[in-house]
């Protein structure tokens, strides 16, 4: 948030009133402004520097005054005075004029093509007849430093360059040159510098230096030139010495030179509506000519007022008051926000000063602002909604409360830590931990994200040394962990670590934590469909004093007594004993549906882009999703067609419940409605299986598709269903023969019946070689190809990133006809362009 | 009681004084050491009011070892002369014929306890050469008390299983215990301060019918973490000095394709009644993975997902989660924190609604004087900042941030129109400061923390 230093008596002065500091803490409260300190320069100077040099400094009160980040009107005296003026109904909002010439002839600035190259776009502006005080300089100057560190993001958007047009003689011309053929004399320099050498000059100033990187790498700097090759100034870094403004400037040329011209044209609206109330002709702005390098004249400084409509209940609506059309548009006219009231509606218009202002909603704010957010009746909505926790925070909490209880004093680390940390330290290599690695990190104690809980725990007992022992610490939290399956490529996991510290190592006490751990779990101490210990190898732990923790025959994770290297590496000088394992494998399966971060990638309804720009373009959108051989089961026709197959059927497979009934039931997101009567009741009848689903028999048939987007419901991870299931290795012949079998009699049923043809539907992703292949062309030769049984449907260009873009494009072959690997073997056979092809779904039609 | 006849013997010749005895004496008397009396005291004391004792002390001269020595064989001095053989040292033939050892005589009239004789500066002389000190004796002067006795009845310490069984708990004495002592502390674990804070706001929150989201993903992209809440690519929280970005894994290849579309264009080209910022937006700036900077990249992902149902139903979501930032480190501040957040999604929901829900919510923290701020934040309009009364400063602070989400955040995802939804924020840190006292946020949060503080950190109530 931008904080605007004001001379108190200055800003009373314009506001024509003079308050105690409470009370203009309270005005700037009410509109949404913060009066953050009340100083003077004395003061600022005498804390950063001493009261030696304080002496000599001036003892003006200052106000301090934190202004919100997208308010750049209120960024100066001015602007704040003119703002809390209106707001307290004592000054109408001024109205902003373009003007032109007296003499007719515009004030040219034009723009070369080799701009292009590094800042394309530019705009201008003349306050003639302007009068400077010693004040409104500084305030002049101080608006530019302020927007050029807010809206301009440090001048890498937009730079302005403020000059004494009297001193400088237009047409200007605004063009790049090569550094080394730049040379002119920078402000308050004495003598000139090429751009080259002035780069190096601005190394080392405090200021300036910040700026160097903007253009330091391009092989061209901006540069401006007057029509007898004065130089105005080399934007972003600093003007010339020549054409500086002072306090007997009369008439000043304003450019701002950009990369965001959307920005400098608010920058320079800024600059304009802010001082042309010192100009002979107070508010206006004499406009400038911009010729840009494709020949079109542009004419500045815009000054649009936007005219926006909307109605008074929209207003009432969203606040939650009832005021009349007129007295919302008495609100908003506070606000400068000029409005008039035709019935209920409002006609508002939004002015030069407000680019903030982009949505009715914007409007609604200040309509509240203005009526004062503490006046309005504060209203409980009637939302009825039923709690629930996340399952693993549960567990977590759970958890925590009876681990104190054993013992163990809870610790709370750092997600955050070191390379070292993680692997050098633990005996490790950081390329085997899997880490996430951080690109940006101020010191070496953000290198990584933490994959593992105990250099935490070892850090939090060395820095509590001289508590007494023995020292019992643990932490449940999340580690992350990269993961290709993830959409970010990484995923978080609830660990639970513990560590003993003592004289002796323990390792009776952690396993012991370990078995009252389980019997939390409810997990027996037997092998397979219990938990067991068994010897390990780990680095970090001291030989033949590790062991690995098995659950279900699925490791969880690892306890033992901590190698002598691992404690001395963080200062540590007693033996001690760790655990660190898996809590997620522990969550079990809930009744309620529960929510996860991942999204459906590809939407199931559609929804229509609502642009204000008549030309709409109708997106091209993929092909819907079927969830399972019924259909889409979030659809209420994916429903029905469930329930009348299940009308006379007890399962989904023959005559027992089977994983293909697991995996439907997993596709539907909730409980059917009464009206499916079947489905309902085979529903149910399924769930009651949900202690033992991965005993099932697994399926025949691929129930649900494996493109299928992942729901809510069918997010109980595999990790999960495979730590209560059996492993695929151990599935025993008999098993694998009854399957064969099964198998061999759902093909004689199918062959019996009706001839229908079997067809899919498919979502082929082409990919080209890179940016410059010609998709067309990709496409052309893709559609092409002519099979039986083949038709292609739509596509469409899809970004994959650095340009490059994939085809998307979706067919429907008869499965007997035309397979997924001939489809491809086709298409890669046009080398030329394509790099390769991948389904992206494929269902059943 | 092993020295139960002391303290008999001693209560005997009690009984023969009148007005009281000093124990130094009794010690004398009773030809025992004086610290054996002082411990028949001290045990006869805790018996009850069988006799009175006040401590008095006294001063007096004692020679030092070296002192002793030269009392017995004469100073150094006299020593030396001693030694010298008649036939002498013509040296000692010159110095002096013969010697008085005032040294030793001096000491000598100390060592028979008459050192009242000795002046001040004879006394701290022999001080300074060591040979005498000045020692405080410590002695009881011995009176009988209300239930003076001459036997002593042993008392028992403690109840034992046997007195239970056989009933001699009846006929036995028992000392008192002292109450003013301390217990024996219990051994057991704790949990930390930080997370019992977190325990009760996720309480209040459940309690309100709020429910829980899934913010077990501190890997965002950009794309959830900023642009899907309109917050443009130049923002300045999107800088390298505010967020972490990573390297490895760098960039988010999956995305809802359609959904960031619309994204694209609300932020380019404006759309759903708006002007948009008119910027050309980029995926690879949507792309790029950091550290999420607010658990608000969550509720963009629940809202999402609520967008993407057949039919809009109500929600209320909540979480509490760590949050990360590239922030200078300072005693307040550090790179991560916990974020405390309140999602709720509803039609026609108004600003009075969030006043009032947050009045509720904060209530419940025992916090009941609320005021709002207009302010500045990109995705939320209007936006509130939230401040209370604090009784004991005696001035506004702010406690929270607030605001209705923006509609072209909820409108591209999906949502329909006259869905609002409302949301407020705060850390679960500051408040776990105020309440536990903590200055220094080290102290509270990472290895740095002090475990005794953990140790000892009472129940976390907030409301009282």
């Amino acid at each position: 948030m931008p904080t605007v230093g004001v001379k108190r008596d200055l800003l009373f002065k314009a506001l024509g009133k003079t308050y105690s500091d409470e009370e203009f803490d309270e005005l700037c409260f009410e509109f949404g402004l913060e009066l953050d300190e009340i100083t003077s320069e004395k003061e600022i100077i005498s804390r950063e520097q001493g009261n030696s040099k304080a002496s000599s400094a001036s003892d003006v009160i200052l106000y301090k005054i934190d202004v919100p980040a997208n308010r750049y009107d209120l960024l100066c005296l001015e602007g704040l005075a003119r703002g809390l003026q209106v707001f307290k109904n004592k000054l109408d909002a001024p109205r902003y004029r373009r003007v032109s010439p007296v003499s007719g002839d515009r004030q040219r600035l034009i723009i070369t093509k080799e701009t292009a190259a590094v800042r394309p776009h530019a705009v201008a502006a003349v306050l003639r007849n302007i009068t400077f005080t010693q004040e409104r300089y500084d305030s002049f100057i101080e608006l530019q430093e302020k927007l050029h560190q807010n809206i301009c993001r440090k001048r890498s958007l937009v730079a302005i360059g403020t000059h004494d047009l009297d001193t400088i003689s237009g047409p200007f011309t605004f063009t790049a040159k090569r550094p080394g053929d730049i040379s002119f004399r920078p402000l308050n320099q004495t003598k000139e510098y090429t751009a080259t050498q002035l780069m190096s000059l601005y190394k080392t100033d405090s200021h300036l230096k910040h700026y160097l990187p903007i253009i330091e790498d391009k092989p061209v700097y901006p540069i401006i030139y007057d029509s007898n090759g004065v130089v105005l100034s080399m934007p972003p870094i600093i003007n010339g010495d020549h054409s500086k403004i002072s306090l007997q400037t009369k008439n000043v040329f304003i450019e701002c030179t950009a990369t965001d011209l959307t920005k400098a044209k608010i920058v320079l609206d800024m600059m304009v509506t802010m001082f042309s109330e010192y100009c002979l002709q107070p508010f206006t702005v004499e406009e400038a000519e911009v010729v840009c390098p494709d020949g079109r004249t542009i004419i500045y400084p815009e000054l649009a007022y936007r005219k926006e409509k909307l109605s008074a209940e929209f207003i009432n609506r969203k606040v939650g008051i009832n005021e009349s059309a007129e007295s919302i548009a008495q609100l908003l006219t506070r606000m400068c926000l000029l409005s008039q009231t035709t019935g209920d509606e409002l006609e508002v218009e939004i002015p030069p000063t407000r680019p903030d202002v982009i949505h009715a909603c914007d409007i609604m704010e200040d309509a509240a602002v203005a009526y004062g957010f503490n006046n309005i009746t504060r209203t409980i909505p009637r939302t009825y909604t039923v709690a629930n926790q996340l399952p693993l925070n549960k567990l977590t909490e759970l958890l925590r409360q009876d681990l104190a209880a054993a013992g163990f004093t809870e610790a709370l680390n750092f997600a955050l830590c070191s390379q070292e940390d993680i692997a050098d330290k633990l005996g490790k290599r950081i390329s085997e931990t899997g880490a996430v690695h951080i690109s940006n990190p101020k010191t070496a104690d953000f290198q990584v994200a933490r994959t593992t809980l105990l250099p935490g725990l070892l850090k939090t007992i060395a820095a509590n040394r001289k508590m007494p022992l023995p020292l019992k610490l643990f932490e449940i939290s999340d580690v992350v962990l990269k993961d290709q399956n993830k959409d970010v490529g990484a995923r978080n996991s609830r660990r639970f670590s513990a560590v003993y510290y003592n004289k002796t190592p323990g390792f009776e006490v952690i396993h012991g934590l370990l078995d009252r751990t389980m019997q939390l779990l409810e997990v027996k101490a037997v092998r397979g469909g219990g938990y067991h210990i068994q010897a390990a190898d780990d680095s970090t732990f001291f030989p033949g004093r590790c062991a690995e923790i098995f659950v279900c025959g699925k490791s969880v994770g690892r306890l033992g007594v901590l190698h002598p290297d691992v404690i001395s590496h963080f200062e540590l000088t007693m033996p001690c004993s760790a655990l660190e394992m898996d809590i997620e494998p522990f969550l079990g399966h809930t009744a309620e549906t529960f929510l996860t971060h991942d999204v459906p990638m590809q939407e199931a309804v559609q929804h229509q882009f609502v642009k204000c720009v008549a030309s709409q373009q109708t997106l091209l959108s993929h092909p819907l999703s079927t969830k399972t051989l019924f259909g889409d089961m979030s659809t209420q026709v994916g429903l029905k067609a469930l329930d009348d197959f299940l009308a006379d059927r007890s399962y989904i497979e023959g005559f027992e419940a089977s994983q293909a009934d697991t995996a439907v039931f997993d596709a539907i997101p909730s409980p059917p409605p009464q009206t499916f009567c079947h489905l309902r009741r085979w529903y149910n009848h399924i769930k009651s299986f949900q202690l033992e689903r991965t005993r099932l028999p697994s399926a025949k048939a691929q129930f649900v598709l494996p493109e299928a987007p992942p729901t809510s419901k069918n997010d109980t991870s595999e990790d999960e269903i495979d730590l209560f299931g059996s492993d695929d290795d151990e599935e025993s012949v008999e098993a694998a023969r009854v399957r064969e079998q099964r198998l061999l009699e759902y093909a004689a049923k199918k062959s019996k019946k009706s001839p229908l043809i079997a067809k899919s539907s498919i979502l082929l992703d082409v990919k080209p070689w890179d940016d410059e292949t010609d998709m067309a062309k990709l496409e052309e030769c893709v559609r092409s190809i002519g099979m039986d049984g083949l038709l292609w449907g739509q596509s469409k260009l899809v970004p994959v990133g650095y340009g490059i873009r994939k085809l998307q494009i979706g067919c429907v072959v008869e499965d007997d006809k035309v397979g997924t690997d001939l489809l491809e073997e086709a298409i890669t056979a046009f080398e030329e362009y394509v790099q390769s092809v991948d389904v992206a779904a494929f269902n059943k039609v | 009681m092993a020295d139960t006849g002391v303290a008999e013997a001693l209560l005997r010749q009690i009984e023969k004084v009148d007005g009281g005895a000093d124990s130094l004496e009794l010690a004398n008397s009773l030809g025992v050491d004086h610290q054996v009396v002082v411990g028949a005291v001290k045990s006869l004391q805790a018996l009850g009011d069988v006799i009175s004792a006040e401590l008095r002390s006294s001063k007096h001269w004692e020679l030092t070892e070296e002192g002793t020595e030269i009392a017995e064989q004469g100073s150094h001095e006299a020593r030396v002369f001693g030694s010298i053989p008649p036939e002498g040292l013509p040296q000692a033939e010159l110095m002096v014929e013969s010697i008085q050892d005032q040294v030793r005589e001096t000491l000598l009239l100390v060592q028979r306890g008459r050192s009242t004789q000795l002046e001040e500066k004879e006394k701290n002389e022999l001080k300074k050469r060591k040979l005498l000190s000045e020692v405080t004796v410590k002695s009881y002067w011995i009176t009988k008390d209300s239930s003076f006795s001459t036997t002593v009845s042993k008392q028992e310490t403690e109840l034992t299983p046997e007195m239970i069984a056989t009933g001699s708990w009846k006929e036995k004495k028992f000392k008192p215990y002292n109450f003013e002592a301390m217990g024996v502390a219990p051994d057991c674990g704790h949990l930390h301060p930080l997370m019992k804070v977190r325990t009760q706001f996720r309480q209040i929150f459940l309690e309100m019918g709020f429910t829980e989201m899934p913010t077990n993903n501190f890997i965002e992209s950009s794309f959830w973490n900023f642009d899907s809440l309109f917050q443009p690519q130049q923002h300045p929280a999107r800088d390298q000095h505010d967020t972490f970005f990573l390297s490895e894994p760098e960039l988010a290849h999956q995305f809802p394709w359609d959904y960031l579309e619309r994204v694209k264009r609300v932020h380019s080209q404006g759309g759903y009644g708006s002007q948009g910022y008119k910027y050309d937006w980029k995926l690879e700036e949507a792309q790029k993975n950091i550290l999420r900077t607010h658990t608000t990249a969550v509720s963009a992902r629940m809202l999402y997902k609520l967008a993407q149902q057949e039919t809009f139903s109500p929600v209320k979501y909540f979480s509490i989660d760590r949050v990360f930032r590239n922030e200078t480190l300072d005693a307040t501040h550090l790179a991560e924190f916990h974020q405390i957040e309140g999602v709720v999604a509803d039609y026609g929901m108004t600003l009075g609604d969030l006043m009032g829900v947050l009045h509720q919510f904060f209530t419940k923290l025992g916090i009941t004087k609320l005021r709002f701020k207009p302010a500045y934040n990109p995705y939320t309009e209007p936006s509130m900042e939230v401040f209370s009364y604090h009784e004991g400063l005696k001035r506004w602070v702010e406690v929270g941030n607030s605001g209705v989400f923006r509609p072209e955040m909820l409108l591209p995802m999906g949502l329909p129109e006259d869905v609002s939804v409302i949301a407020w924020g705060l850390s679960l840190e500051r408040p776990t400061m105020i309440k536990y006292g903590i200055n220094n946020i080290r102290e509270l949060v990472g290895h740095k923390v002090n475990l005794q503080m953990v140790y000892d950190s009472p129940l976390c109530r907030l409301d009282s």
